[in-house]
């Protein structure tokens, strides 16, 4: 009787919410929901996450097995990340860590271990998120990547298209021609910050194009993705619960209105363009999307992270890579029919996205540890593609290695990056374009590395270019 | 000699000399047939060895498994008999299947 009473009330509960999430505007309510959330933090005097400061790494060294910790957003910034993973993956794979800031962990760090966690959805869900910690509460954004069959297969098959290899094949000499323009207006001789203007510049027009967002507006797209991964009680990041929502309105305001622009396009007889939105409207299964705040909002800012760290990082690490092992830039010199394998050997790697999370729905062992229906376990890509049983020297820019293409950063089974050959794409035609004007890219001084334990990124990184003679 | 023909989009076909237990990803990749990646190494969990089996030869062929119809529903231009080459084992009773290699892998 209690259960159907409960059953009652939370369906009920439920069914005002969905009116409510679908009659509101959706700026509105997420304002609302920051107020709420505002509130009941001072009702339950539950302080928001202090910024998280940065304290030097002990040596992995220096530590016994179960006090390793590989969730810190400064690992990587310090240069930490090879040898404490290197040490997990020798001594003890399928790792424990029950303390950390983002709960207990499993980290997993091997390549064949990884690829097996990946393929089996059934036994180890993306739901409820992809990444380490939470969202801020009020703030869980659904997005197919972190939903599990069937439901995801619907959601994504309705938006693949637009990363499909026809539709890549039209758009090709676009992107060419953004990649030229941008190249076109460097500095030649003199130090600029290579981030912003080529690496940032190219992903912002890249995702403007693909969802026809108002291009002059396209770095609000760059703005929102990093809001969003950002989070610093998800991945470690510099975005507080209140900075993102305070910057999620606008986003929500603005792709609400893009989503209505387009519909009412169509209506008055314009042919469907061959964009995100367009083909979401589409589609039957997310026709109704915008009626689905939170589905809504989640799958956009998915497509707009999902194109813009992972793409713009692995723009930088080519730069920065082949500075670190200079004689694989006198080989592509040398022979440029090598660029295809060695955009897969950047961003084997780069790992721009060191990992995705997935949630054990049944009592399971796996590398001779036994793990709980419920626990939450970290596929570490970055260390699984510096996994020596699987790359010879592992650490090493090569850039005609033979199995570079089966590195794990688009992960496997049916999450696989849908965006892959997009990014393949943008990274070959960058690579196409640099070598055609330039004879050499000096990186002048140590890169910085953005905070976070997710995105393997480069916020800023000084370049010198020299032009290429005859 | 058993072989297996893989038949380029641009119309031209290669024909690789068959395996036992071998699986067709496998032998396009060690006999250099462009058009299949095999990114995940034959796991079946990247669906980029995707190729169309000769309708006449479809029906002999064990239809494939939950795993690699789930891969195979999220590929764009799946075609009614696609299949990923590194589920098919190569056997003697394959000899002349004809596969269709597509124009891309996603």
């Amino acid at each position: 009787m209690k259960n159907t009473t409960k059953q009652w009330a939370d369906d009920t509960l439920n069914l005002a919410l969905n009116k409510v999430q679908a009659t509101v505007p959706m700026d509105l309510q997420i304002k609302g929901m920051h107020l709420f959330q505002k509130a009941r933090r001072r009702v339950l005097k539950r302080p928001p996450l202090p910024p998280l400061v940065e304290t030097p790494l002990p040596a992995v060294d220096s530590l016994p097995l179960e006090q390793i910790d590989v969730t810190s957003p400064f690992l990587y910034r310090q240069g930490l990340w090879q040898s404490y993973f290197q040490r997990l993956r020798n001594e003890a794979p399928v790792h424990w860590q029950g303390h950390t800031p983002f709960g207990g962990i499993w980290s997993i760090t091997r390549y064949d271990d990884i690829l097996a966690v990946d393929k089996d959805h059934a036994r180890f869900s993306a739901e409820p998120f992809i990444v380490m910690g939470e969202p801020p509460e009020g703030l869980e954004l659904e997005m197919f990547i972190a939903m599990d069959p069937p439901r995801h297969d619907q959601q994504r098959l309705a938006v693949q298209g637009v990363v499909a290899p026809k539709n890549l094949q039209e758009m090709e000499a676009l992107i060419r021609s953004r990649v030229q323009e941008v190249l076109d207006e460097l500095p030649v001789g003199e130090a600029f910050d290579w981030v912003p203007r080529v690496s940032i510049e190219l992903t912002a027009r890249m995702l403007a194009t693909l969802l026809d967002f108002p291009y002059e507006q396209r770095h609000k797209l760059v703005f929102w993705s990093d809001l969003a991964s950002g989070s610093n009680s998800a991945t470690g990041g510099t975005s507080t619960a209140d900075e993102i929502f305070e910057g999620v309105p606008d986003m929500a305001r603005q792709f609400t209105q893009l989503w209505h622009d387009k519909a009412a396009r169509l209506a008055a007889g314009e042919k469907p363009g061959f964009d995100l939105i367009t083909l979401m409207q589409s589609s039957p299964d997310t026709r109704d999307l915008i009626k689905r705040p939170m589905e809504f909002l989640g799958n956009l800012a998915l497509l707009i992270v999902g194109g813009n760290d992972t793409t713009r990082n692995s723009m930088s690490a080519g730069v920065y890579a082949l500075n670190k092992f200079p004689e694989q830039f006198a080989k592509l010199k040398a022979d440029p029919a090598v660029i295809p394998n060695m955009v897969s050997e950047i961003i084997r790697w780069q790992t721009p996205l060191a990992y995705m999370r997935r949630v054990a729905t049944q009592d399971t062992v796996l590398g001779g540890q036994f793990i709980r229906k419920g626990d939450k376990l970290v596929m570490w890509y970055a260390s699984g593609n510096r996994d020596e049983r699987k790359f010879e020297r592992p650490d090493e820019l090569i850039i005609d290695r033979p199995n570079a293409r089966q590195h794990m950063a688009f992960g496997f089974g049916v999450h696989r990056c849908m965006g892959n050959r997009l990014a393949e794409l943008q990274l070959k035609i960058l690579w196409e374009e640099l070598l055609a004007r330039f004879d050499d890219i000096k990186v002048v001084g140590e890169p910085e590395i953005v905070q976070s334990n997710f995105v393997r990124g480069y916020s800023k990184m000084m370049v010198k270019l020299s032009r290429r003679t005859g | 000699m058993a072989i297996i023909r893989y038949a380029q989009h641009g119309g031209s076909t290669r024909d690789v000399s068959l395996t036992e237990g071998s699986n067709l990803m496998d032998l396009a990749r060690v006999n250099a047939v462009p058009g299949i990646d095999g990114d995940c190494g034959g796991s079946c969990a990247c669906g980029t060895c995707h190729v169309i089996v000769d309708a006449a030869w479809a029906a002999r062929l064990a239809p494939p498994n939950a795993e690699e119809d789930r891969m195979l529903s999220m590929i764009v231009d799946r075609q009614p008999t696609s299949r990923l080459a590194c589920q098919i084992v190569a056997t003697a009773a394959l000899d002349g299947l004809r596969v269709q290699v597509p124009e891309h892998q996603f």
